[in-house]
């Protein structure tokens, strides 16, 4: 699998989901700084978590113009496999590669815990190592990671079955406990918790690994 | 130029012997510039006008410490061509008047005084102190410096892994905002502030310099008043976005060889900055002004040298090198200006619109400042006579329960929740454990590192107090696992004017000196804050110790906690029963009395080696100091973070299980002959409390008393 990281000013999870699919994957991916607007030949492009330009504006609104994201978008619309995980989760959302907004967390404080995520449905290359209604713990650590979007796209989103990951202890007042999202064709999936950190016992979980193991299996 | 009177002299916090010192170094009157740059660089803050001859008693060296106090940060050998470099400095006055901002700026300063060095910075650690819960700024304080620490640190993406959090009245006035940094740099890539080369460009990197934070450091020179909320305007305003994309493009440009010299612009900016730089190189240094980047108009030469803008950098580069180094700003969207050159002339030279408007000879500047040996009066604080007897509780079980909620001791996870303590994906002891433990990037290598003081030891006897500090660190480390290499430190005092408060820094410096050289850990660096006072009331004695200790073998570390049903708990170490100073005295007595326990270092020296040898051999399943609260609360602590109650087959009085006897470890083990045998060989005192099981600690269920420990601050937080 090959894969590419696209770094924003102000990422800072770039390097450890960097590691995480050269660990699992087992080569290193192209680090792809933002302002390129080539995209190299691969399976897989990852939007890292983390301030992309200090998310002074709304989190992941500048990323989302950045140039090379418009080669990520069209790469995208054509199914490319593309993964965002917190801050790339707000990118995706202000692309429109997924819908709704991530907002400020309901309790109004930044959080970083360890939490338990329902696999709601696991029918994607990101998720297919899982089996639904599989629990698993995978930290977050996110201001902004509320989401929410009006109803007859949550409508939508249950109806069609592109929930990828549901909390069972809500940490920041998710719309219908939303952790994760797909796209209707399931080649895009945002989520705030990070698999990259839940990649070895001694990190305190291992059950990221299986996101990784699905892209593997699967690209 | 404007006539200096002595008005303008007091309103520079200079005095009238001062100012005859400037006179005469400069041979003429200053004008409002130089005034300006003598008055910050004679501050307290910058000069260490009444420390530093006792702060150079202090232990600096080992054969692993590669640069001790001096540089921006100390930076210690952790093999393999590898250097850890750390610091830890305060930001109290500023986050007393605007905390969210203050603790904010105070995590990216500290943060630049580790990357000017070389080193990518890997962990965060913090030591607060706030005054009263039932103050009614303490909800504010504690609210907006959380927010601050985190807003900055979580954006530059650096894990914040450990910390201290203490409420008492004494802090009311002047909260405490101690920030630490610990990095890493391979040992040939460590940069160092000494410019050189006549001629070389001086360069700006970073920010543009506005007029925020002028005279900061003046101000952390002072104590306060009630009018002291008008000094919001001396509090600079951090920006944490720019900041990573600094460590970014000083990384990325220390990986050349382009660099001559390197120097955060911290406390008093553009002056101590170069001023510092020049000095160490025993060379002078030309400024053009109109160079600098500004961020607002008009600004005058003595904005410009005053101003503490944050995220700005000073560089001597190599000659014809500028391009090069300008690429890499200019990728990364920060400002670069060559401002100056290197000089032979051994001054401070500054021109603006073509007019030199400051010349100062570096020597006097920096070697003149002044040097006080102020009186100090060195003895244990007024202690009662009559020391009444610390009473037993009526129920130990119900007792501890009410313990583990009161406020400093209770859970701080409504802090570190708010900071990212894993990204970099390297953090392997989350807080919450003894020591914060991170891996050295792509190695089994770790460092572990810890922020600690108990003030009301310090005030109760500042020697003692000032080597419990000390101890209290090097004993967290080692019950990771880790060995202790070196300190920080950040030193909290009140106004050193007064022979009482003078008396407690000259004690806890002579404690923590006779602590380091004891234990081989030695002080690397450090910072001092004085004038800590508010209407003339002082702070306790607060001299927060950072240490940081090296795991070859982050695999074989251990918790705080309890592992599995039927181990084995032992506590090393004799337990006296000493309450005085205690949680459990202060708390549940309300005795405030006595003296604080005292530290046998010898000891110290031997648990620690004997602990980390038990760990290296995998013989311990949980280990964890005994600290605040004595034994029984360091019980509850394992309980509580392995989710499994004991069943103690000891039998002790409330001295036994409440005192806080120093040197003392809870091990845990599934080999307790093993353990046994090994503490009889090195003639150790092991003495076995009882086994892990069940789901309650004398009567008390777990479930219950993790839920009083971690109710407190949430509901004191969510009340209004």
């Amino acid at each position: 699998m090959k894969s590419a990281v696209i770094v924003f000013p102000g990422s800072n999870c770039d390097r450890d989901v960097a590691v995480a699919l050269e660990k699992i994957a087992g080569n290193r991916p192209h680090m792809v700084w933002h302002g390129e607007t080539d995209l190299p030949e691969v399976d897989l492009v990852v939007l890292p978590g983390g301030f992309s330009f200090g998310d002074y504006l709304r989190s992941g609104a500048m990323a989302g113009r950045s140039p090379i994201m418009k080669e990520v978008i069209t790469r995208a619309h054509k199914g490319k496999p593309t993964l965002g995980i917190c801050n790339g989760f707000q990118v995706l959302t202000e692309t429109g590669l997924l819908p709704g907004a991530l907002m400020r967390n309901a309790g109004l404080n930044f959080v970083c815990r360890d939490v338990t995520l329902k696999v709601e449905h696991a029918n994607s290359a990101f998720t297919n190592a899982y089996t639904n209604g599989d629990e698993i713990r995978i930290p977050v650590a996110h201001h902004d990671g509320n989401y929410f979007a009006d109803d007859d796209t949550l409508k939508a989103l249950e109806d069609n079955a592109q929930v990828a990951f549901r909390y069972k202890d809500n940490p920041n007042g998710s719309q219908n406990d939303i952790a994760g999202i797909y796209n209707e064709s399931r080649s895009v999936l945002g989520l705030m918790p990070h698999p990259e950190r839940a990649i070895g016992a001694e990190l305190g979980s291992t059950d990221g690994i299986k996101m990784f193991e699905s892209l593997m299996a699967s690209l | 130029m404007s006539t200096i009177t002595p008005e303008i002299v007091a309103e520079h916090g200079l005095n009238e012997e001062e100012y005859a010192r400037i006179l005469n170094a400069l041979g003429r009157e200053p004008n409002i510039n130089e005034l300006g740059i003598f008055s910050v660089m004679w501050s307290e803050h910058c000069s260490y006008k009444s420390s530093r001859r006792h702060l150079a008693t202090l232990p600096t060296e080992a054969p692993w410490v590669i640069c001790g106090p001096g540089e921006n940060a100390g930076v210690i050998d952790i093999g393999d061509g590898q250097t850890a470099i750390f610091k830890m400095e305060s930001h109290n006055h500023p986050s007393y008047i605007e905390p969210y901002q203050g603790a904010a700026t105070g995590v990216g300063g500290i943060l630049r005084d580790v990357f000017t060095m070389g080193a990518r910075p890997v962990a965060n650690l913090n030591a607060l102190r706030f005054g009263s819960p039932d103050h009614p700024k303490t909800r504010h304080l504690l609210s907006g410096v959380v927010a601050g620490i985190g807003g900055y640190g979580n954006c530059v993406g650096i894990a914040t892994v450990a910390g201290q959090t203490d409420f008492d009245p004494a802090y009311d006035g002047n909260i405490l905002v101690n920030a630490m940094t610990v990095g890493t740099a391979d040992a040939d890539k460590v940069f160092y502030s000494a410019a050189a080369g006549m001629g070389n460009p001086v360069v700006y990197v970073g920010s543009k310099t506005g007029r925020d934070g002028i005279h900061g450091a003046t101000m952390a020179s002072a104590e306060f008043d009630d009018d002291s909320e008008e000094k919001r305007p001396t509090v600079q305003v951090g920006d944490p976005f720019t900041e990573k994309l600094l460590i970014e493009a000083c990384l990325e440009l220390m990986a050349g060889d382009s660099i001559v010299a390197i120097q955060d612009m911290g406390a008093a900016g553009l002056t101590s900055s170069s001023v510092e730089m020049a000095s160490k190189g025993e060379v002078g240094i030309e400024l053009n002004l109109d160079e600098v980047p500004q961020r607002e108009e008009n600004m005058t030469p003595y904005e410009m040298m005053l101003s503490e803008s944050q995220e700005r950098m000073l560089m001597v580069l190599e000659p014809g090198r500028e391009e090069e180094a300008h690429a890499i700003f200019r990728k990364w969207d920060l400002d670069f200006a060559v401002i100056g050159k290197v000089t032979d002339t051994n001054h401070l030279t500054l021109l603006h619109g073509g007019e030199v408007v400051g010349d100062i000879p570096i020597g006097p500047l920096v070697d003149d400042a002044p040097n006080y040996d102020r009186p100090h009066d060195v003895k244990p604080a007024a202690i009662a006579a009559e020391r009444p007897d610390v009473p037993a509780p009526t129920e130990l079980g119900a007792t501890l329960h009410q313990m583990m909620g009161s406020p400093n001791l209770s859970s701080r996870r409504w802090i570190w929740e708010q900071y990212d303590h894993q990204v970099m994906g390297d953090t392997v002891v989350l807080p919450g454990g003894d020591a914060g433990v991170v891996r050295v990037h792509g190695t089994d290598k770790a460092l572990a590192s810890v922020t600690d003081c108990t003030p009301r030891y310090c005030y109760a006897d500042p020697v003692e107090g000032g080597k419990q500090a000390v101890a209290e660190t090097y004993r967290n480390i080692s019950a990771v696992g880790a060995t202790p290499l070196a300190i920080t430190n950040c030193l909290n005092f009140g106004n050193p004017e007064k022979p009482e408060i003078m008396g407690q820094f000259v004690g806890c410096i002579q404690g923590m000196g006779e602590a380091c050289k004891a234990l081989n850990y030695p002080v690397v660096s450090g910072n001092v804050s004085l004038y800590n006072e508010t209407n003339g009331i002082a702070i306790l004695p607060t001299p927060v110790i950072g240490g940081v200790g090296l795991m070859q073998d982050y695999k074989k570390l251990v918790r705080i906690a309890l592992q599995n049903d039927g181990d084995s708990i032992y506590i090393l170490g004799d337990t006296g029963g000493h309450l005085y100073q205690s949680i459990y005295a202060k708390v549940i007595q309300d005795i405030h009395v006595g003296p604080a326990p005292r530290v046998d270092l010898a000891q110290e020296k031997a648990h620690s080696a004997f602990v980390r040898g038990q760990i290296e051999d995998g013989t311990l399943t949980a280990c964890h100091d005994v600290a605040d609260g004595g034994t029984l609360v360091a019980l509850a602590e394992m309980a509580m973070a392995g989710g499994k109650g004991i069943t103690l087959d000891h039998e002790g009085d409330h001295g036994f299980w409440f005192g806080e006897d120093q040197g003392r470890y809870i091990l845990v083990t599934s080999n307790g002959a093993a353990l046994e045998a090994a503490a009889s060989e090195a003639n150790l005192s092991l003495t076995k409390l009882g086994r892990v099981g069940g789901d309650s600690l004398l009567g008390q269920s777990i479930d219950g008393l993790k839920q009083a420990n971690e109710d407190w601050m949430p509901g004191y937080m969510a009340a209004v």
